[in-house]
């Protein structure tokens, strides 16, 4: 059957119903070719406004969707729909207070946000960390990673069609957010690190329920496997869609999983080793494709990669304090503070009137579960910073989602959406 | 609903008690949840349809992507200034009747935001039935919401809602005096 | 830990630019160059392109208020990164209290276009050339900067 123009464009006004919008796709060739549509001057297009309360967009956010039938024309993100105000509030409070805002920055990657902030807060003090809370600060992180990834694999999966493997992947995450209760009391938002080191030591029997977890989360893994990777719909969903080469990716700041599925193998526990990374041995993953399929294909790499990092700090953990020795910026131990007079000043000095930190600023960047996570500080020599500025890698990385779904179909945005994994708390902060 | 309505108009008291007892069983016992997650206790209320929880236990785990098929909405984090006229809206597109659960201390009261940014509370927006403190709630705590509203529900009676839209003329009890 | 171009590359810059760059400071292992603000796009592309910094990655670019006693009052501040070298490079604009304006540098890394409107968002920094300067995270009828130093944390609008 052949249309002419006004034909064509009659077929795709918007509040057509869909039935008679599948003829029009059907006439390209009996397939639908995307490419082919495109190039097709229908004039008319259509704006859909996704969200913000949308399941798939994760959050809060917000898309202005131009559309052709159905293919994306252009998106506007419209973000700000959870803007908190963070860094405007962490100038009025003081440095260790601020701890407990960073968890909720990443809520998905609490621990990261904690080691980054007290990482700026340490350097401008100039501390020195002893190597056991290095090495537990390493283990916590790499098991937010994991459980942070667990979140992802189940949303993404979710956002495409797959719903049960949201049920495993948030079984598994049970088990993690319960091994951060064991060590400080909190599930989601734990505020475990301190400047100069962790809040307390690990538990009696930790490591036993983390070999424990070491044992188990391999079967999982490969339960993932069976369900996703080697499963057809999935990968037809994900390969070739929202593709983003290096150089663009490079150009869009994008970091983390998602640079490397664009084949960059970029990674700061590698570039620029922090908390003691360098003494841990582990691969980084990348992928060429730059597609979901390749972001996906990173993120479950570095499962593994996250457990090796874990099994290394379990074995080689080691004894001593963990805290900094220093009695101006750490808080005493509990038992120095029934005992000792001079411990329970610092205490009463440290709780209500803070610490000074020197006057400066620093930019220290890690690389946290969605990409480099950074904190710029400047510290006029008061107790609260003078500016707190987070360079949130979900900010970042949505930005370039324009370029990702340009010319895709609109089912493909949620696969993209849930490609990049954020998180809008970080992004409105 | 309307039928209720006109039972209540048309027939004895004693009735009414009884299918308020039923209509009552019957709404409480399959509260359907609007996806409303904003900021981190979203997590924590997916996790409460996750096996460790499963919130099917207490016929609450069909979350509804639209607010018309929902009838409970659960606010589940901060609720920024910009979120408010949309959050209203959500709950004005619901169906009669509703309620409101207010999960974790950012959308009871502002939590740590006091700031320019944050809603000092969202029942300066919707009407709040009940309460859950935390920073997030665990999955527990907002399963005891739930529960709480369950019983909530189950002491309310249809005389409680004249305005539930009734149509004007008695089709099915009909049978004026 | 991060690491700085070396003390010769930096003062190959300043001589490179003797108008543009005010100066350089070195703390905490981090280099800082003062660039005047009608030179950034220039000293930018060449960052970005000489084979001896190659700062493909803009890490990221925000603002200061250094407070309402002092002129310049604002900052903007980039911090760029090079894949290739692992370098880091802060560079810093003074801008007037008045007006704050400066060039966009979106059109030498893509990912500038967010991080200039939070700035202007934040801060009422306008930035010229940007191809969609609008509110980013405030809601648009919101009529102040919040991250100025003279506004108050609560803000002003009773809800």
């Amino acid at each position: 059957m052949e249309l002419d123009q006004d034909q064509l464009r009659e077929r795709s006004r918007p509040g057509r119903p869909p039935a008679q919008r599948t003829i029009y796709a059907e006439d390209a060739s009996g397939i639908i070719d995307i490419n082919e549509l495109k190039e097709r001057e229908l004039g008319s297009t259509m704006t859909l406004s996704m969200g913000p309360q949308h399941p798939s967009t994760h959050g809060v956010l917000r898309l202005e969707l131009e559309l052709d039938g159905e293919i994306v024309i252009s998106t506007k993100p419209d973000i700000g729909y959870l803007h908190t105000g963070m860094e405007k509030l962490m100038e009025a409070k003081k440095y260790q207070s601020n701890i407990c805002i960073t968890d909720r920055m990443d809520y998905l990657n609490p621990m990261g946000n904690n080691l980054g902030y007290v990482l700026a807060v340490e350097k401008l003090l100039q501390l020195e960390i002893p190597p056991r809370a290095q090495c537990i600060r390493v283990l916590m992180c790499e098991l937010q990673r994991i459980a942070s990834h667990l979140v992802w694999i189940g949303t993404h999966a979710l956002d495409v069609g797959a719903m049960s493997v949201f049920f495993y992947a948030f079984d598994e995450r049970e088990k993690i957010l319960n091994m951060f209760e064991d060590v400080c009391g909190g599930r989601m938002t734990p505020s475990y690190f301190r400047v100069g080191g962790m809040f307390q030591d690990l538990p009696a029997g930790f490591d036993a329920k983390v070999n424990r977890f070491l044992s188990e989360f391999p079967s999982a893994l490969e339960a993932f496997d069976t369900l996703l990777t080697g499963n057809r719909i999935f990968r037809g969903r994900l390969q070739g869609v929202g593709v983003l080469s290096a150089e663009d990716a490079i150009s869009w700041g994008i970091t983390g999983p998602s640079l490397r599925g664009s084949g960059v193998e970029h990674d700061l526990r590698r570039a620029e080793p922090y908390s003691g990374y360098e003494n841990y041995d582990f691969d980084i993953p990348t992928f060429p494709e730059g597609d979901v399929w390749a972001r996906y294909q990173v993120r479950r790499q570095e499962f593994r990669e996250s457990l090796k990092i874990v099994r290394q700090c379990i074995e080689k953990m080691p004894t001593g304090p963990i805290k900094a020795d220093n009695d101006k910026v750490v808080l005493p131990d509990r038992d120095d503070m029934k005992t000792h007079m001079d411990a329970l000043i610092h205490h009463f000095l440290i709780a209500a009137d803070g610490f000074k930190v020197p006057e400066g600023e620093v930019y220290v960047a890690i690389e946290g579960s969605k990409g480099e996570l950074g904190y710029y500080i400047i510290s006029d020599g008061s107790e609260r910073p003078f500016r707190c500025h987070v360079r949130g890698p979900s900010f970042v990385n949505l930005s370039a989602l324009p370029d990702m779904v340009k010319g895709s179909l609109i089912a493909d945005v949620v696969a993209v959406i849930g490609s990049i994994d954020i998180v809008l708390g970080e992004i409105d902060r | 609903m309307g039928l209720e309505n006109r039972v209540v108009n048309a027939l004895p008291e004693v009735l009414t008690t009884r299918l308020d007892w039923v209509v009552n069983w019957a709404r409480k016992s399959s509260l359907w949840p609007a996806t409303f997650g904003l900021a981190c206790c979203a997590i924590e209320m997916m996790a409460i349809t996750a096996p460790r929880n499963d919130v099917a236990r207490f016929g609450a785990e069909a979350f509804r992507a639209s607010p018309r098929q929902a009838d409970v909405m659960i606010v589940a984090g901060r609720v920024s200034k910009k979120m408010a006229p949309v959050l209203r809206r959500i709950y004005d597109q619901m169906p009669e009747p509703k309620w409101v659960i207010s999960m974790g201390v950012c959308a009871s009261v502002g939590g740590i935001f006091d700031n320019y940014a944050i809603l000092q509370g969202v029942d300066k927006v919707v009407p709040v039935d009940v309460y859950v403190p935390g920073c997030p709630p665990r999955p527990e705590g907002l399963i005891y919401a739930i529960m709480k509203l369950q019983e909530k529900i189950q002491t309310d009676s249809l005389r409680n809602h004249p305005d539930v839209p009734m149509l004007e003329e008695p089709a099915l009890v009909g049978r004026e005096a | 830990m991060a690491k700085a171009p070396s003390a010769e590359d930096i003062a190959a810059l300043g001589e490179r630019f003797s108008e543009a760059i005010r100066g350089t400071r070195e703390a905490l292992g981090e280099v800082s160059a003062y660039v005047d603000p009608a030179f950034i796009l220039e000293v930018c592309t060449f960052l970005r392109d000489d084979p001896r910094f190659q700062f493909n990655l803009l890490s990221d670019l925000t603002g200061v208020d250094l407070g309402l006693d002092q002129e310049p009052r604002f900052e903007v501040i980039y911090h760029l990164y090079s894949l290739p070298l692992g370098h880091r490079l802060r560079l810093k604009a003074q801008l007037p209290s008045e007006e704050p304006t400066i060039d966009s540098v979106t059109s030498i890394w893509k990912t500038a276009n967010w991080h200039e409107r939070e700035t202007f968002d934040m801060f009422g920094i306008v930035f010229e050339g940007h191809p969609d300067l609008r509110r980013i995270l405030t809601p648009d009828e919101f009529q102040w900067h919040p991250l100025r130093k003279d506004f108050p944390v609560r803000g002003y609008d009773d809800f």
